[in-house]
């Protein structure tokens, strides 16, 4: 009897010291995440999050995305010393966790895939999505031409202008992709106009959230799908180097290729970890996409977490060269982290993307995303200030295939 | 102690009627506008008054309070500006309830003991938040109960029998039944579904039960107050504000008697409609 309680006791004191514990059964980290939807959606939500505590616990489940991982997606992908980049810099080594090589080209198809499959377990018929960048909505039109189910994406018209290449392959994967004009016509309008399809098809749809923000259990959900990208790190670091890194660099849009590649780190407390919000043409302009630098506490799209907003708690639009960074939020996992203290969170502007952009392709012969192009702005700032046995681990999230047209364009090159 | 919305309700169930419930977005298209309107709608016929609390981001609005809410912002409506739209409402209206309506990001920014303690101080009577299931309930319903001010809940179709009494169990003054899956604006409801929705629900409650969404006539609306206890209308009297915005943004001439005339051929429809059933 006395052990036991002993033993509850040390359980109970483990986890509450471990950053790897949430959320709580409320979806809370900390005071941020939960379950700020409409009442049309609750019992939905909640549907999902049963289904998907099932599915975690079925070992069929797991076998399935395994094998799809494998050899759909291609994993695991290569942990790359990046060796001139690392010359160049004369300080961090620096790896590149090379999730842009996925099918797809970036870490979005990692959550599409265990998220449709949850969707099919569920017996929906028909996907829904947001996309910004379009990484997410290619990636989401991709599984479901895999497996043969309808599907409609939800994209402004701003980033539609800025990622046509997107627009057209979502088409050739056989999706629908609706135009949103309200707001700016950036990713948080197309989360608005997706929650509102999904409340008007209740009974068929499944939403395809992309990223670790939404109620619960989406932030937990889509941050389990990714982790598989820190787990591999892990691995490899091992085999590799046989210790863990000592830092972790990723890039924040919501937040899901990051929480991916941190997670299974967070309670390695030798690790720091790095954030790298999108400061556009700089946090002191106010044009920016920082939401923890840059913003306040809030309720948005399902859950609590920092948000940029006005004295009156508007909403503000964000602004990033980056459509997949242009979101006015961030995970609640994020910023519950950011608060503990557990991860440190910066930022980049728009123009130290772009030469990041050009430094990567020049130098290791890799075009990023302008996406993980601000995490290795960070990278640039930082690696040459650490000593040579520093690891650090960047997560190339994206490759930047998409964003030619538009990095021409600020560049002043007509093609 | 017996709220504004308690008494309106226990009065017209005297009366034998349903109550006409309006909702207008504070500050659309300006506040001079809204207050106008505000002040006639007792007289046209409006038994409780819904306003809206504008928000940058709203989710489970259809395009007509969308657009409603931009053009509020857009011509400066905020928190505070909506709190004084309904204390210099209740300089001439001391018996028509208020409800505001809206989303958490702005209370929560303002903060909600503050937020509550003015509200209060406006006059204003009973709060719906649609981004506050009773899963959170601790966050602002609990306070706002606790300070004197009703909280009312919308029930929709997916709110099932095993759902309905956590739903119910805070809800106070009314419980607004949502007619269809959807956001505001959309398709009307079947008459028949909406008479065995407010039954059911009927079944674990005593309170009224308001129904709303997709009521655009004073036909619809006679129909919805024939089997329920309120019928609310919002879209379309929106979009009638909406309607009387010229090419240059500029409100029209008589606009707000218009306006109120629609709202009155509404009113007729909802406190006609069991008289004429009965016959
Ligand atoms: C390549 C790439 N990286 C990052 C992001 C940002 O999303 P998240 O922060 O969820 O990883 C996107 C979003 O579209 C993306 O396409």
């Amino acid at each position: 009897m006395e052990l036991v309680r002993e033993k509850v006791a040390s359980v109970s004191a483990s986890k509450a010291n471990s950053f790897r514990s949430g959320p709580d059964e409320r979806g809370r980290f900390g005071i941020f995440g939960g379950r700020f939807v409409a009442e049309t959606l609750m019992p939905l939500v909640l549907d999902l999050d049963k289904a998907y505590t099932a599915a975690k616990a079925d070992p069929a489940f797991q076998a399935e995305i395994d094998f799809m991982q494998r050899d759909y997606v291609g994993r695991p992908s290569p942990l790359y010393l990046a060796e001139r980049l690392t010359e160049y810099f004369g300080g961090a080594k620096v790896y590149l966790k090379r999730d842009e090589l996925n099918h797809t080209g970036s870490h979005k198809i990692n959550n599409c895939l265990g998220q449709i499959l949850l969707a099919r377990r569920m017996g929906k018929t028909r996907i829904i999505a947001e996309t910004g960048a379009g990484q997410h909505g290619v990636a989401t039109a991709t599984v479901c031409a895999r497996f043969g189910l309808p599907c409609v994406i939800y994209m402004g018209t701003t980033d539609i202008e800025r990622q046509k290449p997107n627009v057209f392959r979502m088409k050739l994967l056989g999706a629908e992709v609706v135009p949103v004009t309200s707001g700016t016509g950036t990713l948080k309008d197309a989360m608005n106009e997706a929650l509102r399809d999904w409340v008007t098809n209740v009974e068929n749809t499944y939403y395809l959230i992309g990223t670790v923000a939404g109620p619960h259990p989406y932030p937990a959900m889509v941050r389990d799908f990714q982790s598989i990208i820190g787990e591999e790190t892990k691995t490899q670091m091992m085999e590799r180097e046989g210790r863990l890194p000592d830092s972790l660099v990723a890039c924040i849009g919501g937040g899901s290729n990051a929480m991916g590649l941190f997670h299974p780190f967070l309670d390695d407390p030798s690790v720091k970890i790095y954030g790298v919000e999108a400061a556009g043409r700089g946090i002191e302009t106010g044009e920016h996409c920082a939401s923890l630098k840059g913003g306040a506490p809030g309720v948005l799209h399902g859950n609590r977490t920092y948000l940029l907003q006005d004295d009156d708690g508007q909403i503000k639009d964000g602004h990033s060269i980056s459509a997949g960074l242009d979101y006015p939020g961030i995970g609640p996992e994020h910023a519950w982290l950011h608060e503990t203290g557990r991860a440190e969170y910066v930022s980049a502007t728009d123009q130290e993307a772009l030469a990041a952009f050009q430094l990567c392709s020049k130098l290791e012969g890799i075009i990023p995303a302008l996406e993980p192009a601000h995490a290795l702005a960070f990278v640039t700032k930082i690696a040459p200030t650490l000593p040579k046995d520093h690891l650090m681990v960047m997560n190339m999230c994206g490759r930047g295939d998409k964003d030619v047209f538009a990095v021409a364009d600020h560049l002043g090159v007509t093609l | 102690m017996t709220t504004r919305l308690e008494k309106r309700f226990a009065q017209l169930k005297g009366e034998g009627r349903a109550a006409f419930i309006t909702f207008i977005t504070a500050g659309d298209p300006d506040f001079d506008t809204t207050l106008s309107v505000l002040k006639g709608l007792p007289a046209a016929g409006a038994d409780v008054i819904e306003l809206g609390m504008p928000f940058t981001d709203p989710m489970a609005d259809g395009p007509a309070i969308q657009a409603s809410t931009q053009r509020a912002l857009r011509n400066g409506a905020r928190m505070t500006k909506t709190l004084e739209l309904v204390r210099l409402f209740r300089e001439s209206d001391a018996e028509t309830p208020i409800v505001l309506m809206g989303y958490y990001n702005p209370i929560y920014h303002m903060g909600v003991d503050i937020f509550l303690a003015k509200a209060i101080d406006a006059g204003v009577d009973g709060l719906i938040v649609v981004d506050l299931p009773p899963e959170e309930d601790d966050e602002l319903c609990e306070p706002a109960i606790k300070a004197g001010l009703n909280f009312i809940r919308l029930a929709t179709p997916t709110t099932d029998d095993r759902r309905l009494p956590a739903v119910l169990a805070n809800t106070s003054g009314f419980v607004y039944y949502v007619s269809i899956n959807g956001i505001t604006g959309s398709a009307s409801p079947q008459a028949r579904n909406v008479a065995d929705a407010v039954a059911r629900i009927k079944r674990h409650t005593s309170l009224p039960v308001a129904v709303g969404f997709g009521i655009r006539t004073p036909e619809q609306a006679a129909e919805i107050a024939r089997t329920a206890d309120g019928a609310v209308v919002g879209s379309a009297i929106v979009d009638a504000i909406a309607h009387e915005i010229d090419g240059n943004g500029n409100v029209k001439p008589g606009a707000v008697e218009r306006v109120l005339g629609f709202v009155r051929s509404l009113a007729d429809g909802v406190h006609t409609a069991r008289a004429a059933a009965a016959e």
